[in-house]
């Protein structure tokens, strides 16, 4: 019994061991607002993104909850760190904390949601959830300025020192580096036993519940704690332009999330990072070409990428191969 | 207050129309169809279009809207939705919203962002007033066509389910469809038909609709919600169930806009989520079915 419970662990930690290229990685991601000054705005927008498809990948890759209204709790995170900023204090952090701390109690509140029946009704409840929060935001109007989005927040300087600047320099910075803290811990999370429990829970519930893991607070755990990140994202998003609007709850917002990580890679620490890079680039890219028509191009992409295979389209040496799709869990 | 039981029973009518496709589809071959709303919108431009170039009457255009939707779903089901049915959910629901947003981006490209308006024929336009007070009905004649048009569909499709032989493959298919194959029932062909009539509904349903939800290029992303209630709520195993369900948010939505409508669609979006909580397999699914 021993050894096995030791070869356990040591395998469970070889996974969550650290590589080098990602050290450099990291190393890259932190120094590029100095690199690529020019650009801070984008690698800020980026890092948000990054952050909110990581809490996503949380619920959807690891656990399996195909959810459509996760910008619920990034919609939470950012008014109430705007609030918080206008009516109460302007220190970033404390914002930050406020803004993890509702949507922590949003996402619990919620999780009672999605523990029952198919996939169906959690697609509905999750959409429900997202259209009940806008709802609100655009009625309570006295608090959240409706539908002209909430003005006027002025963000105080960072740690006392360093004020946000009109390049997204600081900005971008203080995103990355609360990305990378995440990063770290979400990591820690997943390659856990708790995290190795949730990828039975996706595989095969059933089979998870039958060998002692409690599937529902397991569920309701890791749902809470994606709310939190989002909650973080969106944090981030309305610190750093200084405004929330509506828009943070809009249904796309839910939608492309998911079109990132699914370019990413599900299931994987680094897809959501990978997909936000290249969603922001070709977003830039083509909205500077026809910027109304945007979604077009958007939907092709999904279409053709369902249709040639998630799995395939990442793997590009799998193209040429017998065309039988990996298996996949149900 | 009649009178808002009255709009409500035309909307719920009407909803039901655009989403027992929906139902049917998804009870069939259990695919998650987000992009159900842009056969009802191809529908309601079919309409529109052939109205205003080239002045086809009103009624001839309801058939038409259905032919050109069903149409454009059975090839659609034959060339991009076969090879999902027995992906993932997460495939399919990528699937949908992407073609979706394709189709709200090629509505806005070929005929323009703005609101249509459906001229609706003469007789169509009045309105009658039964009783006074606070119990006065007043019915729009139009409202009052729809709900005609509804349930008259509503008896036929009912009929076609129970009594004739396709239905009854049908529902043999839905029930389990490895054992209706089994059975030598073409289950590729019942998809089709089903998957083709569902969506040729959904455009009728859309050209009924376009006075009363108005239609502009966004009407799959607005109402996807509403859609996806009446199938949630209602169920897949019957038709009733989303009869029901339709109705039940039709009277809701309009009796809650009316009343308070500072909290707009609050109302239906919780009790949507209670519902679910209390019964996440819908409302009206006796208990062991799929």
């Amino acid at each position: 019994m021993q050894t096995t419970d030791a070869l356990s662990q040591t395998l469970l930690l070889a996974r969550g061991r650290w590589k080098w290229w990602e050290l450099v990685l990291w190393a890259l991601a932190l120094a590029s607002p100095l690199l690529l000054s020019s650009h801070a705005l984008i690698i800020n927008e980026i890092a948000i993104v990054a952050l909110f498809a990581l809490s996503l990948d949380l619920i959807l890759g690891y656990t399996g909850i195909v959810s459509l209204g996760h910008a619920a709790f990034f919609g939470m995170g950012a008014y109430s760190a705007a609030l918080f900023a206008k009516l109460v204090m302007p220190d970033p952090l404390v914002g930050l904390l406020v803004g993890i701390g509702t949507a922590t109690v949003l996402g619990a509140l919620c999780s009672a949601t999605i523990l029952r029946g198919t996939d169906l009704t959690r697609l509905m409840v999750t959409l429900g959830v997202g259209l009940i929060l806008m709802e609100l935001a655009n009625k309570l109007d006295w608090l959240t300025g409706g539908a002209d989005g909430l003005q006027g927040v002025v963000m105080g300087p960072l740690l006392g020192q360093f004020e946000f600047d009109l390049y997204g320099r600081t900005a971008a910075w203080y995103s990355l580096t609360v990305l990378l803290l995440v990063f770290v811990l979400a990591r820690r999370f997943v390659s856990s036993p708790f995290g190795a429990t949730l990828k039975a829970i996706r595989d095969n519930r059933l089979r998870a519940m039958a060998i002692g893991v409690s599937v529902n607070s397991r569920l309701a755990v890791v749902y809470t704690v994606a709310a939190a990140l989002a909650g973080a994202a969106g944090a981030l998003l309305a610190q750093t332009t200084g405004f929330a609007s509506l828009d943070v709850f809009e249904f796309h917002r839910s939608a492309d999330v998911m079109l990132i990580l699914v370019i990413g890679g599900v299931g994987w620490m680094y897809g959501g990072v990978a997909g936000a890079i290249v969603f922001k680039l070709m977003q830039d890219a083509i909205s500077s070409i026809t910027p109304q028509y945007w979604t077009f191009w958007i939907g092709l992409f999904l279409v053709v990428l369902v249709l040639v295979g998630r799995e395939r389209l990442i793997r590009p040496w799998t193209w040429f191969g017998k065309g039988k799709p990996g298996a996949h869990h149900e | 207050m009649l009178t808002i039981l009255f709009d409500g029973v035309a909307y719920g009518m009407l909803l039901f129309i655009l989403a027992v496709g929906l139902a049917v589809t998804m009870g069939l071959m259990n695919f998650i169809n987000l992009a159900h709303g842009a056969f009802a919108m191809v529908g309601g431009y079919i309409t529109v279009l052939l109205m205003q170039k080239w002045g086809v009457p009103f009624l001839l255009c309801l058939p038409l809207a259905f032919l050109g939707s069903a149409l454009l779903g059975g090839v659609l089901e034959r060339t991009l939705y076969r090879p999902l049915y027995h992906k993932p959910h997460l495939d399919q629901v990528l699937f949908s919203i992407g073609l979706t947003f394709m189709a709200v981006a090629t509505a806005d490209y070929f005929i323009g962002s703005s609101q249509q308006i459906v001229q609706l024929p003469e007789w169509l336009k009045g309105r009658t007033e039964l009783g006074d007070g606070a119990w006065m009905l007043g019915m729009g004649h139009y409202r009052l066509f729809i709900i005609a048009v509804c349930a008259a569909l509503t008896l036929g499709l009912q009929y076609v389910l129970t009594k004739t032989r396709f239905g009854s493959r049908l529902r043999a298919s839905v029930d389990d469809q490895r054992v209706a194959a089994g059975l030598g029932i073409n289950v590729n062909w019942v998809f089709l038909g089903t998957f083709a009539v569902g969506s040729g509904l959904a455009g009728l349903g859309g050209a009924l609709g376009a006075e009363v939800l108005g239609l502009d290029p966004s009407f799959p992303l607005k109402f996807m919600i509403y859609f996806l209630i009446v199938v949630a709520v209602g169920g897949t195993s019957s038709i009733t169930g989303p009869l029901l369900a339709a109705l039940l948010l039709g009277i809701a939505d309009v009796a809650g806009k009316y009343y308070i409508p500072k909290l707009g669609g609050f109302i239906v979006y919780s009790l949507m989520i209670a519902i679910l909580i209390w019964r996440p397999q819908g409302l009206f699914v006796r208990k062991g079915g799929k």
